[in-house]
């Protein structure tokens, strides 16, 4: 990945090569999560313990991954940004945060819908979907906190650190609330075992799990030109593009 | 010449020295604190008006009381830990003395220490030694008590040490303290868990060494760790 | 001696400043001066290293420096709007903690007898909360000159001061000159300073 970066490192030359790479991971997004949905809800078969309520794991599997894995790419972004100052890596890492908030809500969301048909509560407190709540406080932080500053540069470092720091953390909360769980034994029900895996049922999620990827890529691609329009506001670049020029 | 510059003052202590730094702002903080003595009692008392509400909010039953009452106790110590952090950079950041303490030659990560530690002994030590006191109000008995005093005394000083960098990082903002609380609850979670948890591993037979030596663990981790996040946020914030 | 080049200023989205150059070398004292909001103390914040330039560099003896550089804090002794003093701290104890914090460490008469030169004598032993804007700026003034540094940075230096108060710190920015240290300020009001030593800039 880091053979072409440092040319598009700038935001004028990222924000043409990012308008033109949308539209690929948009359609891609559109045809996976057809693939997807119709594997899941189509072909793949009634689970023997979970009947048909299991289905939502299509989604909820998804997203829950994406919301961890979006998590590690905005750290690795404010890491980039705190080693190499460019102000790209911090705007990539601004745009990752709400997509991730989202990715972490629906996981949630899903989640309950399971648990209710499946073990007749809504919010059972498992290792997993804790560790997704804290996630979710996680990403509602760095989006606080740059909403609470009103200096780009510092808004930008600011939220490097924290996410940073909540990166460090992720693993540490995810193992204590597990173990927290596990101590708990009787008192908690697992809402979130994925029934035995038929493969049929492991290509769905993997096929909806690139789905949320490319979604994810076009939406925070989308994004992160939003952000570089507004924060180049006045560049000289920004105002030669065709589409600005005109208006 | 360029070099025909005032000489340095032999005193001057080596760039560098990370004792100096922590001496000076424990020193200096202790004493304002100690100027201050109302501030620290009121959040003292703090501590203990929302531990009492509980057993108001619930009920005065002596088994469940004592179920939740090392939760209360934690929880508490969180809220407690939280209202007083901004103390910790708020002040300086106002009258300018915390440019000066990170112009100082001295590091900054020592200074922060410092800071921190004085803290710790003003907020978290007065919570440890007060929460087994209130602890009996919560039915429990006295070896919960040790463990939880123990429990404490070691994850005291991690809310300090971790709330430095929320303290930091929201200086000077509209809705500080309410931000710093989103910021830093979810990474107190793993302090509140093994915490609260040792005391009910000690309860249920199965011995709360695992539970603090985590807390041990952590606590280490911080100590090297959280110094060098908190002065590049105090940085961020003096930018 | 201090170097700009090319230092460039951001508030928010809008440039405070571009293209900015000069040097000031040692001996010699810079005043800045323009109207309110053109950048005077994010330069002065700039050159202490505090604030990252949003383009361009500083170097201290002809090394480029980055905030914080530990060269330039050894360095520096820098004056910014706030005084910084405790309010629950008396003076003397304000300067002395001042100056431990600098790495100097002074004794008892000398703080006695820089307070006293401020005509802050009477005053030693009180909190700095009952102590006037310009009795705290003279502080101020006491601790510069306990600080053996070669840089001054003072950012407006004079405000609260009362014309005594101003010749006295054009005096002591004099003396420090004369030592082979440089100043720099930034002011509203002329301090006073000899022309032949000093340079003006002035920002818009």
């Amino acid at each position: 990945m880091a053979f072409a970066w440092s040319k598009f490192s700038s935001p004028a030359s990222f924000y043409p090569l990012a308008g033109k790479m949308i539209p690929w991971f948009a359609w891609g997004a559109a045809i996976l999560t057809a693939i997807g949905l119709w594997i899941g809800f189509g072909l793949a078969p009634t689970d023997f313990q979970q009947g048909e309520a299991y289905r939502i794991i299509f989604i909820h599997v998804p997203s829950a991954w994406m919301s961890m894995f979006v998590y590690l790419v905005m750290a690795f972004w404010s890491a980039l940004y705190l080693g190499f100052n460019t102000r790209l890596s911090a705007m990539m890492a601004q745009a990752l945060a709400p997509t991730g908030a989202v990715m972490t809500f629906i996981a949630l969301w899903t989640g309950a819908f399971w648990g209710r048909p499946t073990w007749g509560t809504y919010w059972a407190w498992d290792a997993r979907m804790t560790s997704e709540l804290i996630l979710l406080f996680l990403y509602f932080g760095v989006i606080a906190l740059r909403a609470a500053i009103e200096d780009p540069r510092r808004a930008d470092r600011a939220c490097a650190v924290l996410a940073l720091v909540g990166a460090i953390n992720v693993p540490i909360i995810y193992y204590s609330v597990k173990w927290w769980n596990t101590l708990h034994q009787g008192a908690s029900v697992s809402a979130t075992e994925a029934p035995r895996m038929a493969s049929i049922m492991l290509t769905g999620m993997l096929v909806m799990s690139l789905a949320a990827w490319f979604y994810a890529i076009a939406v925070v691609l989308a994004r992160v030109r939003t952000i570089i329009v507004e924060r180049e506001r006045g560049a000289a670049w920004l105002h030669a593009l065709p589409e600005v020029a005109q208006a | 010449m360029s070099t025909m510059v005032v000489a340095q003052s032999p005193a001057t202590a080596a760039p560098g020295a990370v004792l100096p730094g922590v001496r000076w702002a424990l020193a200096r903080d202790l004493r304002l604190a100690l100027r201050s003595r109302a501030e620290l009692a009121v959040q003292l008392l703090f501590y203990v008006i929302v531990v009492s509400l509980f057993p108001l909010a619930t009920t005065p039953e002596r088994t469940q009381l004592s179920a939740i009452g090392p939760g209360v106790l934690w929880v508490a110590a969180l809220l407690a830990s939280l209202l007083s952090l901004p103390r910790l950079f708020a002040a300086d950041y106002a009258d300018g003395t915390l440019e000066q303490i990170a112009l100082s030659p001295y590091p900054l990560e020592s200074l922060v220490v410092g800071k921190v530690l004085a803290h710790w002994l003003t907020t978290g030590l007065p919570i440890v030694l007060l929460a087994p006191i209130l602890g009996l109000q919560y039915a429990l008995d006295n070896e919960l008590l040790v463990v939880l005093a123990a429990a404490l005394l070691i994850g005291t000083p991690v809310l300090s040490l971790l709330g430095a960098i929320g303290a930091a990082l929201t200086l000077g903002l509209r809705g500080g303290s309410s931000l710093l609380a989103l910021l830093i609850l979810p990474l107190y979670v793993p302090l509140l868990i093994f915490g609260a948890g040792a005391v009910e591993a000690t309860r249920s037979g199965l011995g709360a060494t695992a539970h603090l030596s985590l807390l041990g663990a952590a606590f280490l981790v911080a100590l090297v760790g959280t110094p060098f996040a908190a002065a590049a946020s105090v940085r961020i914030a003096l930018d | 001696m201090i170097e700009a080049h090319d230092l460039a200023a951001r508030r928010g989205h809008a440039r405070l400043f571009e293209g900015l150059s000069f040097a000031v070398e040692p001996g010699h004292a810079m005043v800045v001066t323009g109207a309110n909001g053109t950048g005077k103390t994010t330069l002065l914040r700039m050159l202490a290293g505090l604030s990252w330039p949003a383009a361009g560099e500083v170097r201290w003896n002809g090394q480029p420096v980055v905030p914080f550089d530990p060269a330039v804090r050894a360095a520096l002794a820098f004056v910014g709007h706030a005084p910084a003093l405790k309010d629950e701290l008396t003076a003397v104890e304000n300067l002395a903690t001042l100056l431990e914090l600098a790495g100097e460490r002074a004794s008892r008469d000398a703080i006695d007898g820089a307070l006293d030169k401020v005509a802050l004598g009477s005053r030693r032993s009180l909190p700095a909360r009952v102590l006037s804007q310009g009795q705290r700026r003279r502080i101020g003034l006491a601790r510069l000159s306990l600080l053996a540094r070669p840089l001054w940075i003072l950012d407006e230096p004079a405000t609260a001061l009362d014309a005594a108060g101003v010749a006295l710190l054009a005096a002591t920015i004099v003396e420090h000159l004369d030592r082979g240290g440089l100043a720099i300020a930034a002011t509203h009001a002329p301090l006073g300073l000899p022309e032949p030593r000093t340079h003006s800039i002035t920002l818009q």
